[in-house]
């Protein structure tokens, strides 16, 4: 099976403390330390496993800037066959239909049988996947948390509200966007990114996927970021400031009072 | 302006929470809108569901479809194209079937999209002015979208306030023979419900809820104990149970159950809005947390600022005093 | 027995069977060697293991470990049996092999061990062995020790086959009795001088027997036990290669090429430089023939005395890991696979084959197991290079992954900014009794303070370091901190097969080190204290602050206040990276002599035999399966001893001894603290600008 991993190098959340800049246009990124977008992880995790399964090859593409070819690196560390970056300027300030447009020339210039992405990205529109679909015409599932293969067809679940999952049966080629704890990602470590220093990843540019550059960047955008902003604390929780003992029994006071305490 | 649209969820021929939100959103953006409800499904239900609008909403679009009978998105999609005229907005609940629907829909449509609204600010010329956020929450954003050619715009679920239902009388149109036939390349085959556990805390009154800040499994114990005292249940935001220090029947959650107890401790709890999501019904919250900037002291009535791991075992022994006073 | 001033076996009993005894010998020595041969195998596709260097101390080791027994007294009783055992098998080796080429060359004497005192010495010796025999195979029967037993996932109880094997020595034992005296009684009855045998001894009971038997059954039982004596013999030697009792031959080798360096690890390849590495294809053991020989010899020694799975703290704790039978299953293995009868065959992967994953991360390199064993088998790097193998594969649980990654960014397993590193000394109550400059070469300072992840960035362990930076403020030190220069030492990622990452923070470390222009390193963490002793390389000595201090108190430059508490007992906990691997038992224990009215009890297991936490680094991320914690067992062991107030000098051992007190419900009966601050909470300090925080341990503050 060919698979396709669409992934995304951001600002690691976990290590990092999210702060607006000091002209407050942008967070303050000087710092920040960056990684492949945790749901793509799981994207890439799941696809070597159905290669594995099934056979066939893995890559990973991701549209960007030069510094994001260290995530596809990492990615071809953990065991992805190729990779590829896609980077023009003609691509920068891409809406996130811009950004599918220019994946769907991507897609368009290889023939993959199964397409995965992360169900979302830091700023968690989780978009990308659903509109590359649509334009390649192929069928989509979200949230997709288990995928069975089975003779042409995939059966995937996918995760709804209360915990229950909808089992559903996609035909190939389609378009799958990843949930996080779908697997257990494999580790990369420092030793497997140096053993593939040396793989050629090949950039490619509005010309080599034959995009039209007036449906792209930043012109095109029809949804654009004004500014970003720490938005004033409301009100909020009333604090309470005593001693530790003090808090527990008004607490408990609390509790009783509101129609806790059996 | 345009018209508003708005993708009303319902089951069981009852209409989900969103419904209500959705038509205050519609507001938010045109304030003189009535705007249009769009329902697909098939049967008695779907049109029970169609009525109880009537009152909120200025019409009603009833898309019955045997096809449609499970809300399956690619389905949907088709015949939502079939009967939108060009450059509507339609409004969507950003949840686990808006996420599903949306994206691939404003591609169909041609129209912008925005997901996981927060906010809407107005509409200057043609662009419509919303707040989102990013990075799991920690900044805000202000967006801008072009809406000439139409726009799908995803409301996130509890933003907008539900207003008391102005003088709307919605009238019920039968739009189903717009929709053509309904092919897809995906099948809906069944639900696999979560297991119920040994506790239902959807059924409890106290939930003492524990998040990350409860830093190991083995300091769950802190937790137990102190609901043990309290005659309440322990539950869990996602990371605890991805951690698997407690059953996915626990989680509190927009992917784990809606819960609606009187009081609701949350424990080491950051309140990411996915969490938030799960609490219904506005019960009495007290949220303990090291952190005074976490995002759950804007929702909480009450907040301390402390260690969980030291406050809950406080909380435990002034719970056994306290009845031991009571005893006597 | 045979001696020159008589002969006294019975020639022509014998000498019929000469050839008989003569192909007895040469098939039971052709057999032995072949077998042997056989079990070479492994080793020789084994991967290189440096083990031949300095000969003399390796000697030494042989002479103290092999021939004077010197672990065995930890367990008293066993020990004192063993050394019996081991003592007589020496003393009787001549006497085994005189009587064994008697029945080839009836005139044989062994130069020099012959004589009226050997023979004494030489039948109360096989007495003793053959009362050893008995009472061991009781304790296996009737007592049981629990460190024997076999746990039922390893399969059946080894019992019989000990018993078996005991009873082999015992046959040999009587069989070369029966000998001696069927022909002291035979001498006796045709009139010759007869040896009188040793008073008391196995062959003087059996003359006794022997004195009125017809000389033709003498000689039946004379040529009756010759033949019994050597072919038990030949089928002991023969089976040894079989288990457990290889070790008779092997144990001279496993001391001899024993590691002569405590607290090391060994490279991930010997012979490859650091340079070279990437051109090794797979880090670390993925299949048995990844282990180097010695490890393989290691196997083959083990006696399955069970004494390390008997002080392994991941063993008590309820753990999968028991070092004991993570060196049986690797034995069976090679047994199974290079046999001894067949062709060799190689097997799959040993994760998911004989060892689990949990099994090998279970470990916290407390090195107990190393410390206990008489065979001085090795565990630790064993365990390194499996867990290098699983790195290499990807195969990391997710509760280690996001701490590594930790690393890899910010240079510490928290993932908290670098800027932040140094905060901790920067608390202004603190700066003013206190200022910590940070040492990057241009403000002269001599001493390093190497601070590490856990006392920089934890709420609590920071009040560590800010007691050991007033500490070598107050002895007067010129000393500064790297700050946000310095990275985790990468102690940790080494031992848990992060061999690259560990590398890089190594050398990222030694840079900054040597930027800083000191002389000298103190440090109040034993596992920086350790990898920057034995893992790093051309830096400045390193002490930990405990001999810092131990020595200032010697010189006057320390004294203390009376206890602050009189009633509290103090019990010290060995940390095992201060301890047993850098064997710094006396000097924390003289600080805590030293201070007036200090009441201080020793736990049970202290110095080399203390007892983990839980383990420190990476392994307080790492989400084990167990039944208690290890700091749970330790601090019910100070409970025992009397104590109410733990002093250990490792945060990662504070951190784990606190979280146990919370957890046994100790709070408020039981307390910990380091070494540290109770040396700055008890400091004499003249003037008014010094005085610390007096008398307030620092704990978490609320809400911090």
């Amino acid at each position: 099976m060919e698979i396709l991993v669409c992934a995304r190098r951001v600002p690691d959340t976990s290590e990092n403390e999210i702060a607006l800049n000091a002209a407050g246009n942008d967070i303050e990124r000087d710092e920040l330390v960056y990684s492949v977008n945790e749901a793509d992880n799981y994207a890439v995790e799941e696809a070597l496993q159905i290669r594995d399964r099934v056979g066939g090859n893995v890559t990973v593409v991701t549209v960007g800037v030069d510094e994001d070819e260290e995530i596809l690196r990492r990615e071809l560390a953990m065991g992805a066959n190729q990779a590829a970056l896609i980077s023009d300027d003609a691509f920068s300030g891409s809406d996130g239909k811009g950004v599918a447009t220019i994946l769907k020339a991507f897609v368009q210039k290889g023939h993959y049988d199964l397409i995965l992405t992360g169900v979302q990205g830091d700023d968690g529109a989780a978009q990308v996947g659903g509109m590359l679909a649509a334009m390649l015409d192929y069928p989509f599932a979200s949230l997709v948390n288990s995928i069975a293969a089975e003779d042409g067809k995939l059966k995937v679940g996918r995760e709804i509200e209360g915990g229950n999952r909808e089992i559903n049966e996609i035909e190939l080629p389609c378009v799958l966007s990843i949930q996080t704890g779908i697997n257990e990602p494999r580790y990369v470590g420092m030793r497997g990114i140096r053993q593939v220093a040396s793989v050629p990843i090949p950039t490619l540019g509005a010309s080599e996927l034959s995009v039209d550059t007036s449906a792209v960047g930043e012109a095109a955008a029809k949804v654009q970021r004004i500014d970003y902003f720490v938005p004033e604390l409301s009100k909020g929780a009333e604090m309470l400031h005593g001693s530790r003992e003090e808090n527990a029994v008004r607490v408990l006071e609390l509790v009783a009072a509101k129609g806790g305490l059996k | 302006m345009a018209r508003i649209y708005a993708y009303i969820e319902h089951r069981g021929g009852v209409v989900d929470d969103s419904a209500a939100e959705l038509a205050a959103a519609a507001k938010k953006i045109d304030v003189t809108s009535v705007p249009t409800a769009i329902l697909t499904g098939s049967g008695a239900n779907l049109d029970t569901a169609c009525d109880s609008l009537r009152s909120s909403y200025g019409e009603i679009w009833k898309v019955a479809n045997e096809a449609l009978a499970y809300p399956n998105a690619e389905l949907v999609r088709q015949a939502l194209v079939s009967v939108l005229p060009a450059n509507s907005i339609l409004l969507v609940p950003h949840d686990h079937f808006g996420i599903d629907l949306s994206p691939g829909l404003s591609i169909k449509l041609n129209s912008a999209y925005v997901p996981d609204v927060l906010a809407i600010e107005g509409v200057e010329g043609d662009w419509l002015k919303l707040v989102r956020q990013e990075f799991g929450g920690q900044v805000s954003t202000h967006v801008r979208c072009d809406i000439s050619c139409g726009a799908v715009i995803n409301i996130r679920p509890g933003a907008f306030k539900a207003e008391p239902s102005a003088s709307a009388s919605g009238a019920v149109i039968d739009k189903s023979p717009a929709v053509g036939a309904l092919v897809a390349r995906r099948r809906y085959l069944e639900t696999i419900v979560a297991e119920a556990g040994d506790v239902d805390i959807t059924k409890h009154n106290v939930l003492v809820s524990v998040g990350r800040g409860i830093q190991e499994k083995e300091n769950l114990g802190l937790a137990e104990e102190l609901a043990e005292g309290l005659g309440a249940a322990v539950s869990c935001s996602r990371p605890v149970v991805d951690a698997k220090w407690m059953e996915k029947s626990r989680q509190v959650g927009s992917s784990g159950k809606t819960v609606k107890p009187k009081v609701y401790l949350a424990c080491g709890i950051s309140g990411a809005f996915q969490h938030l999501a799960g609490i219904k019904g506005s019960p009495f919250i007290i949220a303990i947390n090291k952190n005074p900037k976490a995002p759950i002291f804007q929702v909480a009535d009450i907040g301390i600022v402390d260690d969980v791991l030291e406050f809950l075992p406080e909380l435990t022994n002034k719970a056994r005093e306290m009845r031991g006073a009571a005893a006597k | 027995m045979v001696g020159t001033y008589s002969p006294s076996y019975i020639a022509d009993w014998l000498v019929p069977g000469r050839n008989l005894f003569l192909t007895i010998h040469v098939l039971g020595i052709a057999c032995f060697f072949y077998i042997v041969a056989k079990r070479l195998v492994p080793l020789v596709r084994a991967e290189r293991d440096f083990r031949f260097d300095r000969p003399l101390t390796r000697l030494g080791k042989v002479f103290k470990f092999w021939l004077g027994q010197w672990k065995h007294p930890r367990y008293k009783f066993a020990g004192t049996i063993h050394i019996l055992i081991f003592a007589g098998f020496i003393l009787l080796a001549a006497r085994a092999f005189t009587v064994l080429m008697v029945g080839v060359d009836e005139n044989f004497v062994m130069p020099g061990l012959s004589g009226h005192v050997y023979d004494i010495i030489t039948d109360y010796a096989a007495t003793v062995v053959f009362l050893c025999m008995v009472v061991a195979a009781t304790r296996r029967l009737v007592f049981k020790p629990a460190r024997y037993a076999v746990p039922a996932k390893y399969g059946k109880g080894h019992a019989a086959d000990a018993v078996f094997l005991l009873g082999l020595i015992a046959i040999l034992m009587v069989a070369d009795s029966v000998f001696s005296a069927s022909n002291a009684a035979g001498h006796a009855q045709q009139g010759q001088p007869a040896e009188a045998l040793t008073f008391l001894s196995l062959p003087w009971m059996f003359q006794a027997g022997f004195a009125s038997m017809p000389l033709a059954t003498l000689w039946g039982f004379n040529v009756g036990a010759y033949l019994v004596h050597e072919v038990t013999f030949y089928f002991l030697l023969c089976y040894r290669p079989f288990g457990i009792q290889f070790h008779v031959e092997t144990s001279l080798f496993s001391t001899y090429f024993a590691k002569l360096e405590k607290g090391t690890v060994k490279p991930v390849r010997w012979g490859v430089s650091e340079e070279h590495l990437d051109q090794v294809k797979c880090f670390g053991v993925k299949k048995f023939e990844d282990f180097t020989w010695k490890h393989m010899l290691d196997f083959y020694s083990c006696a399955d005395c069970g004494r390390c799975a008997d002080n392994c703290p991941a063993n008590a704790a309820g753990r999968p890991l028991a070092p004991r039978f993570l060196t049986i299953k690797a034995r069976d293995y090679a047994f199974q696979h290079y046999p001894v009868l067949g062709k060799a065959k190689e097997g799959g992967p040993l994760i998911g084959g004989i060892y689990s994953q949990d099994e090998i991360w279970s470990c916290t390199t407390c090195g107990a197991c190393e410390e206990e064993c008489p065979l001085l088998v090795e565990y630790i790097d064993k365990i390194v290079d499996l867990r290098r193998g699983m790195i290499d594969d990807g195969n990391v649980p997710q509760s280690l992954q996001k701490p590594l990654k930790a690393l890899e960014s910010r240079g510490n397993p928290y993932g908290k900014m670098e800027k932040k590193r140094a905060d901790w000394a920067k608390a202004l109550e603190f700066q003013k009794t206190c200022a910590v400059k940070i040492s990057d070469g241009k403000n002269g300072a001599d001493t390093l303070y190497f601070v590490d992840s856990i006392t920089s960035y934890d709420d609590r362990m920071q009040s560590i370091g800010r007691s050991a930076a007033r500490i070598l403020s107050h002895i007067g030190e010129n000393f500064g901190i790297l700050g946000s220069a310095e990275k985790d030492s990468g102690h940790e990622a080494r031992r848990f097969g992060e061999e690259t990452l560990y590398m890089a923070l190594r050398d990222h470390n030694t840079d900054a080190i040597k930027a800083s222009g000191v002389k000298r390193i103190v440090t109040a963490d034993p596992h920086a204290y350790n990898a920057l002793k034995h893992d790093y390389k051309d830096i400045p000595p390193v002490e930990h602050i405990s001999q810092v201090i131990a020595k200032e108190v010697k010189a006057g430059t320390i004294t203390f206040n009376r206890v602050e508490n009189e009633d509290s007992v103090y019990a010290y906990h060995d940390p095992c990276y201060l301890g047993r691997h850098n064997q710094v038992y006396d000097d924390p224990r003289a600080v805590l002599d030293a201070i007036p009215g200090l009441k201080r009890v020793e736990m049970k297991r202290s110095r080399d035999r203390s007892f983990c936490c839980g383990g420190g680094g990476l392994m307080l991320f790492y989400e084990p399966k167990e039944e208690q914690r290890m700091g749970v067992l330790r601090v019910r062991m100070a409970a025992e001893a009397g104590a109410n107030v733990i002093v250990t000098a490792c945060p990662f051992c504070m951190a784990n001894l606190e979280d146990a007190i919370k957890v046994t419900g100790l709070e408020g009966k039981m307390s910990a603290i380091d070494l540290a601050e109770l040396v700055d909470q008890h400091i004499v300090r003249e003037s008014c600008s010094e005085k610390s925080e007096e008398g307030e341990l620092e704990t978490a503050p609320l809400g911090g």
